[in-house]
């Protein structure tokens, strides 16, 4: 298996497009850090571009070098090798570039900076998501007839993730507002990985103090180990699950 | 060597292959004709388990391949379009397949990959090389393992004329060595030097499978082309050869 991510993963490191995304990270986080004189500023910013950006460019890059490999996958499939190697080579090669150039990117000047739990929240974070989106997005490549629509089915799903999911919420608040509602936006916040995320981080910051009695209520929970394991497990389901779907469509597929 | 026994595929509307059974053995070159859509494509795929049949089986050396993945060992495939990661450079993608299919150095046969000049590009990256050069690639790919079957889908079509004497001179010296090859063409003049039997599909349905001297017998032509044509205008019930087209149409315009 290792033998096949080596040279996919020569082939995106000889690409541009890590390179710039590296840069790109690189320059935003440095540039925050700088203009903000108080750090835990800079990173409630930082975290509004991460948890915007990683998601995107994830499940785009991970969509288009799917289709670009299409071919190449093919000829794969006619050498003795197991589909399911096949394709968990091409998701580590490509979870792994992107995991690179978000901790040299983000990683470097946090750890610069910001080197505390907050700082350590958004690292996992930003890891994590980098891993959920793009197992996603080979689930959508895999399911979709074409490249056009398989850009266009991941883009609505970071629509969704992004925008949509969050208006949806608010309208549930809005609308049960007499109920108590704290332990099911607990579990709604679960079903979407990039508002899990944002809540574990800013509760590591010292701004879940504004958030009233539902503020509380998770930072009891998240500040508890029992907390941070939960959140670890609902991270792995969300980047295991929509990989083991991908396999098993890939396994059965034509190519 | 490979047994086709009734497989049957279908793409939502189209029956890609309906009912083929045949079985081909080594020492045959094995030419696939048929029009476009006609499934040579598909059925290659079925035999590399890339598609899988709706039902049917599949022998290999009389093992059913049902989803595993060994018996690729004994084949070399050459694709209708190689294409290959961009910066991925032509010596890399040696190594890189020698290293999956991990052969000793003595069983590799690089005859191919001397005879086209390939070693002069092994810096290249593949997305500098043209759709001929990256033709040759494929095909010195196919041949590097030496194995037993080879399958070649349109191995001539976008190489230049040298190259393509290169490269069926070698088809030929790989038949002496008693090795299956299958070949999907359309230009049949190529075949003729090489063919041993003729696999004619239509519409996914297998309409005939006979060697190259039965057929000549039948129809008492010697160019494959001809034969075929030939064949054609005698079965009319699937659809009319081009020339009866082209003779309504001018009848149409006069």
């Amino acid at each position: 298996m290792f033998k096949l991510s080596r040279y996919i993963l020569y082939d995106i490191f000889r690409g541009k497009v890590v390179a710039g995304y590296t840069l790109f990270l690189l320059i935003i986080s440095m540039s925050l850090f700088n203009m903000e004189e108080n750090s835990s500023k800079a990173m409630l910013s930082l975290l509004n571009i991460v948890l915007i950006i990683i998601p995107l460019i994830s499940l785009i890059f991970s969509t288009v070098h799917y289709y670009n490999s299409y071919e190449f996958i093919e000829l794969m499939l006619s050498q003795p090798m197991s589909r399911t190697k096949i394709l968990l080579s091409e998701y580590g090669s490509v979870s792994f570039s992107l995991l690179f150039s978000f901790l040299i990117g983000v990683g470097v000047p946090v750890l610069i900076y910001s080197f505390d739990a907050t700082g350590m929240a958004m690292l996992f974070t930003g890891s994590a998501l980098t891993m959920i989106f793009s197992s996603i997005a080979f689930f959508a490549s895999i399911k979709s007839k074409d490249k056009a629509r398989g850009i266009g089915s991941v883009l609505l799903l970071w629509f969704y993730f992004t925008l949509i999911y969050d208006g949806l919420i608010l309208m549930i608040l809005f609308a049960f507002s007499d109920y108590p509602l704290e332990k099911l936006t607990l579990l709604l916040s679960s079903l979407n990985p990039i508002d899990l995320g944002r809540i574990f981080i800013m509760l590591q910051m010292d701004i879940s103090a504004l958030m009233g009695y539902t503020g509380a209520v998770y930072k009891d929970f998240f500040a508890s180990s029992t907390g941070i394991f939960y959140c670890l497990t609902i991270m792995i389901l969300w980047a295991g699950v929509p990989l083991w779907l991908a396999l098993r469509s890939f396994v059965k597929k034509d190519i | 060597m490979i047994r086709i026994d009734h497989i049957k595929k279908r793409f939502r509307k189209l029956q890609a292959l309906d009912d083929v059974t045949a079985s081909f053995s080594k020492g045959q070159v094995i030419s696939l004709i048929g029009p476009n859509g006609s499934g040579k494509t598909t059925l290659i795929k079925t035999i590399l388990g890339m598609v899988r049949p709706d039902s049917g089986k599949i022998y290999f050396d009389g093992k059913p391949i049902n989803g595993d993945f060994e018996y690729r060992r004994n084949i070399g495939f050459m694709p209708q379009m190689g294409r290959y990661p961009d910066n991925m450079k032509v010596g890399q993608l040696f190594r890189m397949m020698k290293s999956i299919r991990a052969k000793d150095d003595t069983e590799i046969d690089n005859d191919l990959v001397i005879k086209l000049n390939l070693q002069t590009i092994y810096d290249k990256p593949m997305r500098t090389l043209s759709g001929g050069t990256r033709q040759k690639v494929s095909a010195a790919l196919a041949f590097l393992f030496n194995p037993e079957v080879l399958i070649l889908d349109e191995p001539t079509a976008g190489l230049d004329p040298l190259s393509s004497e290169i490269l069926k001179a070698k088809i030929i010296t790989e038949k002496n060595k008693n090795k299956l090859i299958l070949i999907t063409s359309h230009i049949l003049s190529d075949l003729d030097e090489l063919t041993s039997h003729i696999m004619y599909l239509q519409d996914g349905k297998m309409q005939f499978l006979k060697d190259l001297q039965t057929l000549q017998d039948e129809t008492g032509e010697i160019k494959i082309g001809k034969a075929i044509a030939s064949i054609m205008k005698h079965e009319k019930s699937n659809g009319r050869p081009v020339e009866d087209i082209l003779v309504m149409k001018r009848e149409k315009y006069h």
